[in-house]
């Protein structure tokens, strides 16, 4: 299916692809869809991309439901080891 | 109609909603016609080598074929994955516009020497849908429906895409319709597939639907894992038949 489901946030950081040198993201596109690479039917999505810049300032990954998950532990897991006063 | 061995494909420019100038990938083929003519609407990740080899294929088989890029605006001359990226941050595409293109893409093909006259529209995915939308706005001749969701049903609240369903307007289809679906998928699912049906019935529509087995959505996608190669393989020949019927001399 095509879930159409989108969620959109706004970005502060920045980003780098293999063929591209650091640019500032300002937004991320957030999405369980049709993946374009990965080989599964539908993948978590998310689009770190400078709308400024055009559509090619974009990294983009697809992942597994399952490793979004986990990934989503290992971002919370990292935040909460740092010390409070950091990530505030 | 002969199935010519020769084709051309190419970039052209049609004039598209608003008078637009929007970007499309057309393939003929070889020799004078005449012959009828098929806009292709690509899927959601966009206008992509899935998708112009369609186009091709629609060429082999004999037609003149069309495919608008449906994110042009948004994304001119970006890669297809960037621009279906885009487009779908900004929300997707709004109905209307889509109209204007795939009837602007109709009247392209309607006015090269080789047309009969006669133009389809097939559409995958949430293109599948937008084939319906267009066959029930423009004056079309076919219209294939490739497991399109939300031509019934309904989209969850706090949707955040320009996607509503189209029963207010299948009163108004204006071309037969040819509906292939995977009996795995969930949107639509085979309960909304037989809802459809029944609409159309109700309304006096000619339509012929085909649900496969062992095939859930997505189940043309050569190069994606929904592929089904026995759903896929009778699609075609459904779609070959179809458009015999509805779009020859």
């Amino acid at each position: 299916m095509c879930t159409y489901a989108t969620v959109k946030t706004a970005i502060d950081g920045s980003a780098k692809g293999p063929d591209s040198g650091w640019f500032s993201v300002t937004s991320g596109t957030i999405y369980f869809d049709h993946p374009v690479h990965a080989m599964a039917e539908h993948t978590l999505n998310i689009d770190f991309a400078n709308p400024a810049k055009g559509p090619a300032a974009r990294v983009a990954v697809e992942l597994t439901a399952a490793s979004a998950r986990e990934l989503v532990a290992a971002i919370q897991a990292a935040l909460d080891s740092a010390p409070v006063e950091l990530t505030s | 109609m002969s199935i010519g061995e020769s084709l051309s494909a190419e970039t052209v420019t049609v004039s598209g909603h608003g008078g637009d100038e929007v970007q499309a990938y057309l393939a003929r083929p070889a020799g004078d016609g005449p012959r009828g003519g098929v806009v292709v609407i690509h899927h959601m990740p966009g206008y992509d080598r899935g998708t112009k080899e369609i186009v091709r294929r629609f060429a082999e088989l004999g037609y003149d074929a069309i495919c608008p890029n449906l994110y042009w605006r948004e994304a001119p001359g970006a890669a297809p994955d960037d621009a279906a990226a885009t487009a779908r941050a900004n929300g997707g595409v709004p109905d209307e516009r889509l109209i204007g293109d795939v009837g602007g893409a109709a009247a392209y093909l309607r006015s090269l020497p080789s047309s009969n006259g006669k133009a389809g529209v097939i559409g995958y995915c949430s293109g599948g849908r937008q084939s319906v939308l267009a066959a029930c706005n423009l004056d079309l001749d076919a219209a294939v429906d490739c497991y399109g969701a939300f031509v019934v049903g309904t989209p969850p609240d706090g949707f955040p895409l320009k996607v509503t369903n189209l029963v207010d307007q299948l009163p108004n289809l204006r071309a037969p319709l040819l509906g292939l679906f995977g009996k795995e998928d969930s949107h639509p699912s085979p309960e909304q597939v037989a809802e459809l049906d029944e609409i159309l019935t109700a309304s006096d529509k000619p339509h012929e639907f085909h649900s496969y087995d062992d095939a859930g959505h997505a189940f043309f996608a050569v190069e994606r894992p929904a592929y089904r190669v026995a759903a896929a393989n009778d699609g075609w020949e459904q779609i070959t038949g179809f458009y015999k019927e509805h779009l020859g001399d």
